[in-house]
């Protein structure tokens, strides 16, 4: 299938990258190079398979509902571009 | 070079124990080899000082009398573990100076066992590459060059830092990582053995996440008994990880006695690629006869759903990849792009994002978010999850008619001038095509090195064995290294 620079754009945007309006046609290009290289998967026959979710067969490990850490507020901002006051800053999100 | 870098693990701990060696030695001697190898740029990260305190406890600890295999061995680790105040950046300019808080499972488990971290290792950025030339960093380049040449070759990818740095016995072994073949597929390139456990096998805690459902640690080391040495040590369940296997980790390098003979050798006609090479052929069917010789039973099976796997990787992993790869918005660390009077925090992420990600990273993002789009999901994502139930299947059908490992060659050519491959990345993929299905079947697999090419370039083989049954692949493996004799080593050229 042959991605559009329309679909490519929105698919940036849905991923949150910025991509340069002249950027896009390669961008579709490659999108349309890969996804021709994925159609393959349409050749397999697969009625009444079970799309896989775990590949080893088990039960997701259950632990205790308890408190386990915490009380690491430093260390949680200690990497973080812009803190202030024991929270992670960020540009206005509502006017 | 210091001949006490020739040691396997196996050599150095025996003679840490007699005393013939100290940890500090050791360590002083692999610091000055990482010194020297910088035109190889397999390290990026310096961890001198964490090695130095690293070494004296562990000879403290060697004279105690109670030291584990691994205590005093010096490692290389891979940039994407998470290593306590130490930059920690899978390669990536989206976490430029990102020190973690924590240690991952498997680093701790090493230093648990009293390893020593001589520095952090390149690799392609998140690990999305064959090749190592999607790194922040830069290339790394491979120890090996062909006869006569000069050209700079790739060390392979996603671990080509780790592969460089063991074939250039500039460490005793290196942490490496598996999503696709990113330890085979270097580890064959480089002439050394590297293994990829059942997936749940290590821990994936604090290992930074690419495809979480493929992604597994495995040990890049110089033969096969350093490899189980070194696997023991890293495995083991973690509460931290929901997918971590609550099994007992056993002996590994116990299982190695060499005897194959009864053992069920399965030869997938599958992988007998259109194109395949007379050499890669060669190298399989030389493989095949030193199995035979040894004893086991060569039996021609059939994996059908082979071909279905590259293409089922390539929306699986993306789709993973675009998920995981969420939390980097340039909110909680790393790098945030710098905003213009008006920016908000759409802008920020969109940004951030675009600065920080490298061309392959947002490619294999974008394609993620387009399979799992509204409208895609179904023809893409779950076709991809339904073939690869189908490949899983392929697998456990092959064992339980009584086949105990598969071999198959584990790239399909020696290691390739860097450059080649990175204005096609479909072309790149294919290098994965005979590693991904062990990923997408949750299975363990070896590469271990068995000969060199006309070019004087170590080729390497893939043994695949049933899952949670990494001690009977390695005694393979073990029986195959022993058969094939292989002991190249790169020449010096770098130093």
């Amino acid at each position: 299938m042959a991605i559009d620079t329309e679909t490519a754009a929105k698919v940036a945007k849905l991923a949150r990258i910025k991509v340069e309006e002249a950027d896009l046609p390669a961008l579709a290009d490659e999108f349309s190079a890969i996804l021709g290289f994925i159609e393959q998967l349409n050749e397999v026959d697969v009625d009444g398979v079970d799309p896989m979710t775990s590949v080893t067969p088990m039960r997701l490990y259950r632990r205790e509902d308890v408190v386990t850490d915490g009380d690491i507020q430093q260390s949680v901002l200690k990497n973080a571009p812009d803190a202030r006051e024991g929270f992670f800053a960020v540009p206005q999100v509502v006017e | 070079m210091s001949d006490l870098m020739k040691l396997t693990i196996a050599q150095a701990r025996d003679a840490l124990r007699k005393g013939d060696t100290t940890a500090v030695e050791l360590t002083e001697a692999a610091l000055s080899a990482v010194a020297a190898s910088k035109p190889l740029n397999a390290f990026v990260h310096d961890t001198t000082d964490i090695a130095h305190a690293q070494a004296a406890a562990a000879d403290d600890r060697i004279k105690s009398g109670e030291a584990p295999a691994m205590c005093g061995i010096p490692i290389g680790m891979k940039d994407l573990f998470c290593t306590k105040g130490v930059n920690s950046q899978a390669a990536s300019a989206i976490l430029d100076g990102f020190k973690p808080e924590y240690e991952s499972t498997v680093s701790q488990n090493l230093f648990d066992d009293g390893a020593v971290m001589v520095g952090k290792l390149n690799m392609d950025e998140f690990a999305m590459g064959s090749s190592n030339e999607t790194s922040t960093y830069g290339n790394v380049v491979n120890p090996w060059r062909a006869t006569g040449s000069n050209q700079d070759l790739t060390p392979g990818g996603s671990s080509g830092g780790s592969a460089a740095a063991v074939a250039a016995q500039t460490c005793l072994a290196a942490t490496g990582t598996d999503t696709g073949g990113s330890i085979r597929q270097p580890a064959a390139f480089a002439g050394i053995t590297g293994i990829k456990p059942t997936y749940g096998r290590c821990s994936r805690w604090g290992i930074v996440a690419f495809a979480s459902s493929l992604d597994q640690a495995g040990p890049m080391t110089k033969d096969v008994r350093d490899a189980a040495i070194m696997l023991e040590s890293m495995c083991g369940f973690d509460a931290k990880d929901s997918t971590s296997a609550n099994i007992p980790v056993p002996n590994f390098e116990a299982a190695l006695t060499g005897d194959i003979k009864g053992k069920v050798i399965g030869i997938p006609k599958e992988y007998r690629m259109d194109g395949m090479s007379d050499e890669i052929e060669q190298l399989w069917a030389d493989g095949t006869a030193m199995l035979k010789d040894a004893g086991a039973e060569i039996r021609d099976i059939s994996l059908p759903h082979t071909k279905y796997a590259l293409p089922a990787y390539y929306v699986i992993a993306p789709a993973e990849a675009s998920s995981n790869l969420a939390r980097y918005d340039g909110v909680r660390f790393g790098h945030r792009a710098k905003l213009a009077a008006g920016d908000g925090i759409t802008e920020m992420y969109e940004k951030t994002r675009a600065e920080g990600f490298g061309a392959e990273v947002k490619r294999r993002v974008m394609v993620g978010t387009y399979v799992l789009s509204a409208g895609f999901y179904d023809a893409y994502f779950n076709r991809a999850r339904r073939v690869r139930t189908l490949i899983k299947k392929d697998f456990e059908d092959v064992f339980a008619a009584g086949v105990d490992a598969i071999l198959t060659p584990a790239t399909p050519s020696a290691a390739f001038a860097l450059g080649k491959t990175v204005e096609d990345p479909v072309e790149m993929y294919l290098n994965d095509v005979f590693t991904v299905t062990v990923n997408l079947a949750g299975l363990p697999g070896i590469a271990v090195p068995a000969r060199l090419d006309s070019n004087g370039l170590p080729l390497g083989l893939q043994l695949i064995g049933r899952p949670w049954e990494e001690g009977d692949l390695l005694n393979t493996a073990y029986a195959l290294e022993q058969a094939a004799g292989f002991t190249g080593k790169a020449d010096r050229w770098w130093v």
